[in-house]
């Protein structure tokens, strides 16, 4: 019954909260939550659930309402601002973090799947002030300009390059058997092209990449 | 780099040499740094003194009519719901008023009013705005609101528009139709004609940071944090709607994720923000989804364009008609200038450019990347490809023999006055070489690799350049840190950067000990970004400034204790008027077209562009192979689909509206002719933000065209467009 308990506590906040604005309602006629309102609410139940998440090597326990995405419970619970909305229907890459060192979609995941699993931010990717390799060689290669799919693009980008050191293959890939699969300019575009850039900086992104690849091999 | 710590004028004053040593120089993004890591905060990002509530806005699902009853009991009483507001309770609002504003800047402060009353305009206009203690309380309450309409029949069907009209004027101001000679007559007797109709499709933006904003009240003030182009713009129209004093309004903007110009003006987010906010008396937040900014947040109009060119047999033009109808809405009018580039680019004695428009039932079109030449020279420059191919003459030639040209000088020949400069020939010549042009077979269809046809495309690229009226201010702290500041934004262009380097110039000073601070509209108001005007109008007014500050230090022994500041400004000086200013480019392309499946892809393209001096290579060049890349986009995918029967867009998402992706990108080069425009400005530079885009699309269609002997003029070039008329 904890679910109507919150409910019971967030219909009383909301009452308490909205009593400065009921002044305003008198003149303006607005429907701000008002006690009348408050007596049918158990057929919209909320369902919350308490959960701890791991991100970026701390732990966080939330009180989280279920529908909530993972996207949103970092954008919007934790601060984590830096992970980015832009489509939240897994077409545009912009939410990408890795999970387990893999690279999902945040906007496609409800946060309370996600007990146990090591998450990593944007937020977490560089050691105190030394930038992560990949961040590094995005500004020298100038691989974003308004910045706001790059985040993501990094986050993929390092679940990227574990995938290929793993040998999976690409749409890309001319020989699936092979042990190693040479990280090519067009292994890394077919491999990134889950990551949309309005400001089109693709060609930068590669470079960017590559050369990052080409200097964890070293 | 600490920071310099300087003591005497000597250090900052030592060096007036005219040379700029920053400014060319390809320095990294100053906002690099906030951008990898995650800390640049964008509008929805920010982080205010109270707990923000979270808005959801629910469209109309009719495309025009009435909402005749509308019931939000449901969702008022659903749990973590503060509001609930509809045209019934919004607070009242200034008018929006005529379709047309009185002077072509007023549309972009004009009132934009939400949820003014129950008429439904065009499908997904917001009608209701629930604001939630969460953003999965709004979203779930805004579905239980139920709705019911009085629907019109609408106008959905460009093709069957059977009125068009004569807007009083273009976008920007310029001229609706303009001629000279006698275009039917000497048209009718040219021994080659081109006379061809291209139409090209609704586009959207679809900048990757979502339209939004957060609005706090503080009393009588409201500050709104949002992505924006032009802070000044957002403040007018937020305080004109609200009707509250301009002085009331403050508008945050540090970092933008992306406008192409569909955060100009402000849109139902940052209203619906602002009246809720209000009515809360607690700051609210809210964003489009990506859905929704089909319909709210702007779009390119279609257009249907009849290209006539009439030549002599040499291939020297004399008749050029371009003639222009694109889409409208009933409520507010947008004339894309699609038609003027062609009056500055090719001389002919006999010519003709008109702009007609369609009314539709649609939001109205805004302002997109290159507005004018991005869908007009897809349609001239394939024409000019048409006429090459009719003549048996090489495109470049073609284009040589029809510059503009008078006894040496260069003139523009709509307005018979100089160009500033124009070396579009030598962009031709520099870009033919260094794409292997001549490795081109003037016969389409002949190079064949595999199942693979392969084929060579060339366009022209002209664009106007403006400045915009300006103001800057610099502060040197007594330790030795120039503060540079103005409501400018960096929408990605690099504006922190370039703006770092003139001043680090002008002062003498390291990069390091500049901090440029902008997106605030208490700086000194600039013109934004947007038109590419903003490097030259920003950077004016901190070259003026840093060069008043200077000028003041020499008077001192050092820095006064209490620091020192200046004030700088620019507007357009007399050459802007006495001559045409333009940047110019040429692009090549080659695609590889599959004989079984009619795919299309761009193996490589290489744009060649004078665009004056080039403030930072870096920066310049990431925004040309942009700008190149959104013209992949438009040859290729990019079109909104309006359903006919409702009035929706119908593929609005990343899913069904396809913009270039990685993969779709093959090699891109680019080249700057070395170049300096000492009439533009103090730079001798040129806004290169749209430059890239026009003509690109042209390049790749004719390369299309090159490679299959197959003319699609229906943009974008989709597979179903080309595979009937394939070879086996
Ligand atoms: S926001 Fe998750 S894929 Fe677009
Ligand atoms: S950098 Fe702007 S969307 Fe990628």
């Amino acid at each position: 019954m904890s679910e109507q308990d919150d409910n019971a506590l967030l219909t009383r906040r909301a009452l308490l909260e909205g009593s400065a604005a009921s002044a305003l309602l008198l003149t303006t006629g607005m429907p701000l939550r008002s006690e009348a309102a408050a007596a049918d609410e158990v057929s919209f139940a909320v369902h919350t659930n308490v959960v701890t998440l791991r991100i970026n090597a701390h732990d966080s326990t939330l009180n989280l309402d279920s529908r909530t995405t993972l996207l949103d419970v970092l954008r919007h619970q934790l601060g984590l601002t830096g992970v980015k909305k832009g489509c939240d229907h897994g077409q545009c890459g912009a939410c990408t973090v890795l999970v387990n060192g893999r690279r999902i979609n945040a906007c496609l995941t409800l946060a309370v799947m996600h007990e146990n699993d090591e998450i990593t931010t944007i937020e977490g990717l560089a050691s105190g002030e030394r930038l992560h390799p990949l961040q590094s060689a995005f500004i020298a290669h100038d691989g974003f300009q308004c910045g706001y799919c790059t985040p993501g693009q990094i986050c993929s980008a390092a679940g990227m390059l574990e995938e290929a050191r793993r040998g999976w293959p690409s749409h890309a890939t001319h020989n699936l058997c092979a042990a190693n699969i040479p990280l090519t300019d067009e292994e890394i575009r077919e491999r990134m092209s889950g990551n949309l850039c309005r400001c089109a900086a693709y060609p930068n992104i590669v470079k960017a990449i590559a050369a990052a690849a080409h200097e964890a091999r070293q | 780099m600490a920071e310099r710590n300087m003591t005497s004028n000597d250090q900052i004053a030592s060096k007036n040499g005219p040379g700029f040593q920053q400014i060319g120089q390809p320095l990294d993004r100053i906002d690099g740094r906030a951008k990898v890591t995650g800390a640049a905060r964008y509008g929805y990002e920010h982080i205010v003194s109270d707990k923000c509530a979270f808005g959801y806005i629910l469209g109309a699902s009719i495309g025009r009519g009435r909402i005749v009853a509308i019931d939000a009991q449901a969702a008022t009483k659903s749990p973590g719901v503060l509001l609930v507001m509809t045209h019934k309770n919004a607070p009242a609002q200034a008018r929006f008023g005529e379709p047309t504003t009185a002077t072509p800047r007023e549309v972009f402060t004009r009132p934009r009013p939400v949820l003014g009353d129950a008429h439904i305009r065009y499908f997904d206009q917001p009608i209701a705005l629930v604001v939630g203690e969460t953003f999965e309380a709004a979203r779930a309450a805004a579905g239980s609101i139920d709705v019911r309409y009085e629907r019109l029949q609408g106008d959905f069907e460009p093709e069957l528009c059977a009125a068009t009209y004569r807007p009083e004027r273009t976008n920007a101001g310029f001229a609706t139709d303009t001629s000279a000679g006698g275009f039917a007559k000497a048209f009718a007797q040219a021994p080659v004609k081109v006379d061809a109709t291209y139409t090209t499709a609704f586009e959207s933006h679809n900048p990757m940071e979502p339209h939004a904003a957060i609005a706090q009240w503080e009393g009588d003030r409201v500050t709104i944090y949002t992505g924006t182009q032009t802070l000044a713009n957002v403040r007018a129209c937020v305080a004109g709607t609200l009707q509250i004093p301009l002085d009331s309004v403050r508008v945050v903007s540090p970092f933008i994720g992306g406008g192409f110009g569909s955060k100009l003006i402000a849109h139902a987010d940052i209203m619906l923000a602002a009246l809720a906010a209000r009515v809360l008396q607690r700051p609210v937040k809210v964003a489009m989804t990506r859905q929704q900014m089909f319909a709210n947040a702007g779009h390119r109009p279609l257009s249907i364009q009849q290209v006539r060119l009439g030549a002599d047999r040499d291939g020297k033009l004399i008749a050029i008609g371009h003639e222009v109808c694109s889409s409208t809405a009933r409520f507010e009018e947008f004339t894309e200038q699609t038609g003027v580039f062609t009056r500055s680019l090719y001389a002919a004695d006999h010519r003709v450019t008109r702009h007609r428009l369609m009314r539709l039932d649609t939001n109205r079109g805004e302002w997109m990347r290159a507005p004018g030449e991005a869908p007009g020279m897809l349609a001239v420059e394939s024409a000019m490809d048409e006429l090459a191919h009719a003549l048996q003459l090489d495109p470049i030639e073609l284009r040589i023999r029809n510059e503009p040209n008078l006894d040496g000088t260069s003139l523009d020949p709509d307005r018979g006055i100089p160009f500033s400069s124009r070396n579009l020939i030598e962009c031709m010549r520099r870009g033919a070489r260094l794409f292997g042009w001549e490795r081109r077979s003037a016969r389409p269809g002949a190079i064949r690799e595999g199942r693979k046809l392969i084929g060579h495309g060339m366009a022209a690229a002209i664009r106007p350049n403006y400045i915009g009226p300006s103001r800057a201010r610099v502060v040197l702290e007594p330790r030795g840190t120039l503060r540079v500041q103005l409501d400018m934004t960096d929408i990605g262009t690099g504006t922190y950067t370039i703006l770092t380097q003139i001043a680090a110039d002008v002062m003498q000073m390291p990069p390091a000990s500049i901090k440029v601070e902008l997106g605030d509209s208490q700086l000194p108001t600039t013109a934004g970004s947007g038109g590419s005007w903003g490097a030259a109008s920003a950077g004016s007014a901190v070259h003026d400034a840093c060069t008043k500050l200077k000028r003041q230090l020499l008077d001192l022994p050092g820095i006064p204790p209490g620091g020192l500041q200046a004030e700088g400004s620019v507007t357009r000086s007399a050459e802007y008027d006495r001559y045409s200013q333009h940047a110019f480019g040429a692009h090549f392309a080659e695609v590889a077209v599959d004989l079984d499946t009619a795919e299309i892809r761009v193996r490589r393209m290489l744009g060649a562009f004078a665009a004056g001096r080039i403030l930072n290579p870096k920066t310049a060049r990431s925004q040309i192979v942009g700008g190149m890349i959104w013209g992949i986009g438009a040859a290729l995918m990019e079109q909104t689909l309006l359903d006919p029967l409702h009035g929706a867009f119908i593929n609005h998402d990343l899913a069904e509206y396809h913009i270039p992706v990685n993969a779709d990108v093959g090699q891109i080069d680019t080249v700057f002719i070395e170049e300096v425009d000492e009439r533009a400005n103090v730079f001798g530079s040129k806004g290169i933000g749209e430059l890239g885009i026009c003509g690109a699309g042209a390049a790749v269609a004719n390369a299309v065209f090159n490679a299959t002997g197959i003319r699609v003029r229906e943009f974008p070039i989709t597979l179903e467009k080309l595979l009937p008329f394939l070879p086996g």
